[in-house]
């Protein structure tokens, strides 16, 4: 079996030095680890046309060095992300590492980039703490504090006394749901219960289920987006839509990709997020109708954003840098980076290197037969509350 | 002797009335099991030869690694005692969350933080874990042994998960240091210690397994597989039999779990999610149960099938692994050892025939 890798291995070889000629005026490697099969698998499609997007617009030459991706599947196991990155290091010698759409898969990476001293662009995954677990964490996705907090506002303002949180129970969500307690409760509100759902086990109809008996004004819900379908599927054939409560949550539960597929009930659910595929801007609508071009029967999410910011970032840093690819020097020209992206103006804290960004609140509306979610509100410039 | 002592244990004890070999004593055929062959090692040959023809793959000749010992402990259940078990990821977590915390906590307090140690304590905690748990799943019939093992691990996952002071929850187990192995190789980006420790730690393990099943307690499981029944009429004593084996199996797949917790610095829950121990048992059928070598080399095929399809098609790599499986069972008994022995014997005979006509 081993001579079987051989022959592949030689197979490779040869159609690298075919490639050689143009390789030779100095390429830049970048990795990026996506997750392409299992229940995330919606997560890294999106990430990867949104990088590849990025390139296809902007071309792949950076301060006179020729950039190129390379793509792993980490399947969304943390231990596959892990050795991943290991070799992209040594094997591939890429400048930067990019991707993890899971809180674990980027924490998994944190001793590899730290040892190495090697920038990991975090394009999805969404807990406070990530950043503090390396310098060498740079986000351009958001953390879930950051979009909690303007919702709870939103939602005391509205009228709501009491409250019910129903989240994933891993990193984002406990972030996400304290976070949500913290602010609604500063505001004079008041958090019930908060309901914790297994990540593993989408199912929430029990959840769902004690969320309605103890009749809160409001349900806050949180759950990574390539489950937020089935979770909203399981809300309306509950009943709590009807039953008064209003139910909000990050826009990870009206994700773009999917909100189509959900269908007309959510009509009019309000959520906080960064990114919409109806964000009213120029860029936004070239973003949207490129990436519709480049993938057929694919709408962008923040997920795609995140790939399309991520791969931004880094070739900024590199100009900035003059094409030197050492790790400090690309974080160090990544802190305090600010920039437009189809989401709006996006800065890079240069103290926790995590994203500073505007916060839009959002209500699910129908447009040109498809569901949208239409900004009607917008907290300037947020700040993760957590990091100190 | 020359290829029919290629034949495996598990098909020496088929009838002899089939092969028509004469009646051999117990002795000498745990004898003649017991010798090294050449095909043993050119396996292993090969496998410290992987060092140098491939210096850029050691992380994932590493994993390998640790899946191959991971299955082969299931193989000790499943291939000798017939004890078919769908919870070996159960005690590979164990022994990964064991290893993490001993290196977590010990981590600077002198010589609780050297990982051989931390693989001690992971085997030790998988196989109090196989101990206990053992006397649940020799009650019942196979099927019922199959649910009381998948029981387990989902136990083991939830506690994993739920126990969030301990093993951090959903988000693993992180800062988990490795100290230097025996005080002197630090764990390096390039994987060679990890490579070389990993080697070494399965090397001795599969001599162990190969020692335990070619003893007369591994001829007795062997009994035990064949006909429960008869061999309790001969006075065998089954169930601690079983008990041993099942507890020994469990803290070898620990020792994985600490293999691998140790080389990657962290525990996650998916180290003892349900496709770890589903994964395992896919490969130890790939590779054919019942030889010790069937999960090393079944690990082998599907990360190199892993690998090259998914490099190809990311997204439907599982249905090529899924083909493959459907193919090896229907058209050969016994996995890739079983077609290996297979087109061995054929070859030898067929040169055999070539010299006398």
């Amino acid at each position: 079996m081993l001579r079987r890798h051989l022959l592949l291995g030689f197979a490779g070889l040869a159609a690298m030095s075919a490639a050689a000629p143009v390789a030779a005026q100095e390429t830049v490697k970048v990795g990026l680890i996506a997750t392409l099969t299992g229940p995330q698998a919606a997560s890294g499609r999106q990430k990867v046309a949104g990088a590849k997007l990025y390139m296809a617009l902007n071309g792949n030459m950076v301060a006179g060095k020729k950039i190129e991706l390379i793509i792993k599947d980490d399947t969304g196991v943390a231990d596959i992300t892990r050795r991943h990155a290991q070799e992209l290091i040594v094997n591939d010698k890429v400048a930067a590492i990019s991707g993890f759409s899971l809180t674990p898969l980027a924490l998994a990476v944190a001793p590899v980039i730290t040892q190495a001293k090697i920038p990991a662009i975090i394009m999805t995954a969404g807990t406070s703490i990530i950043t503090e677990r390396s310098p060498y964490f740079v986000r351009v996705s958001f953390t879930l504090p950051q979009q909690s907090v303007p919702i709870a506002e939103w939602i005391a303002k509205n009228g709501a006394k009491t409250a019910v949180s129903l989240v994933s129970d891993y990193g984002p969500g406990i972030d996400a749901q304290d976070a949500f307690k913290m602010r609604f409760e500063e505001k004079g509100g008041k958090v019930l219960e908060q309901l914790k759902a297994p990540l593993a086990n989408p199912e929430f109809s029990a959840f769902l289920q004690r969320a309605k008996d103890l009749k809160p004004d409001a349900l806050f819900l949180f759950v990574p987006a390539p489950t937020a379908g089935s979770l909203m599927k399981q809300v309306i054939d509950r009943g709590l839509i009807e039953a008064n409560i209003k139910v909000v949550g990050t826009g990870d539960i009206t994700d773009d990709d999917q909100l189509n597929g959900i269908g007309d009930s959510v009509l009019g659910l309000v959520t906080s997020h960064f990114y919409s595929a109806a964000h009213d801007s120029p860029m936004n609508k070239k973003f949207v109708e490129e990436f519709k071009k480049a993938n057929p029967g694919m709408r962008p999410n923040f997920i795609g954003v995140g790939g399309y910011d991520g791969m931004h970032a880094f070739y900024q840093a590199l100009e900035k840098t003059k094409g030197d690819t050492d790790g400090t020097k690309l974080v160090e020209a990544m802190k305090g980076m600010s920039f437009e992206s189809p989401r709006g103006m996006l800065t890079i804290d240069p103290a926790t290197r995590d994203v500073v960004q505007d916060v839009y609140i959002r209500k699910v509306e129908k447009k040109d037969g498809e569901l949208y979610n239409i900004e009607f509100d917008v907290v300037k410039q947020v700040k993760d509350p957590i990091h100190k | 002797m020359s290829a029919i002592d290629a034949k495996p244990p598990a098909e020496a004890a088929a009838p002899p009335a089939a092969s028509g070999a004469p009646a051999v004593s117990p002795a000498a055929r745990l004898l003649a099991g017991s010798r090294w062959r050449w095909y043993e090692f050119a396996f292993w040959g090969l496998a410290l030869g992987s060092y140098f023809v491939f210096p850029n793959k050691l992380m994932l000749i590493s994993e390998i690694l640790i899946l191959g010992l991971l299955a082969l402990s299931i193989d000790l259940t499943l291939g000798y005692a017939g004890l078919v078990t769908l919870g070996q990821g159960a005690f590979f977590g164990v022994g990964a969350y064991a290893a993490g915390l001993a290196a977590k906590y010990g981590a600077g307090a002198g010589p609780w933080s050297d990982p051989l140690l931390g693989l001690v304590i992971a085997a030790g905690a998988a196989g109090l874990v196989g101990f206990v748990t053992s006397f649940l799943v020799l009650r019942g019939s196979d099927l019922t042994r199959l649910m009381v093992t998948l029981g387990v691990a989902l136990i083991v996952e939830e506690i994993v998960t739920q126990a969030k002071s301990v093993t951090g929850g959903s988000d693993g187990l992180q800062g988990v240091m490795s100290s230097n192995v025996l005080g002197m190789w630090s764990f390096d980006l390039y994987g060679k210690t990890a490579f070389w420790y990993v080697l070494i730690v399965t090397f001795v393990c599969f001599w162990f397994c190969r020692r335990l099943v070619n003893s007369p307690f591994g001829l007795s499981l062997l009994a035990i597989k064949g006909n429960p029944l008869r061999a309790r009429a001969i006075g065998m004593p089954v169930n601690a039999r079983l008990v041993a084996i099942y507890t020994i199996s469990a803290a070898i797949a620990g020792l994985a779990g600490g293999l691998l917790t140790q080389t990657t610095q962290f525990a996650s829950p998916d180290m003892v999610a349900f496709h770890r121990s589903a994964d395992s048992l896919l490969i130890l059928i790939f590779g054919g149960s019942g030889h010790l070598y069937g999960g090393l080399i079944g690990a082998v095929a599907f990360r190199i099938m892993q690998d090259f399809i998914g490099n190809i098609t990311p997204q439907y790599w599982l249905f090529w692994v899924g083909l493959v499986l459907v193919l090896l069972v229907l058209f050969v008994r016994n996995g890739i050892v079983g077609l290996m022995a297979n087109g061995w014997r054929r070859l030898t005979q067929k040169s055999h025939e070539g010299k006398n006509p």
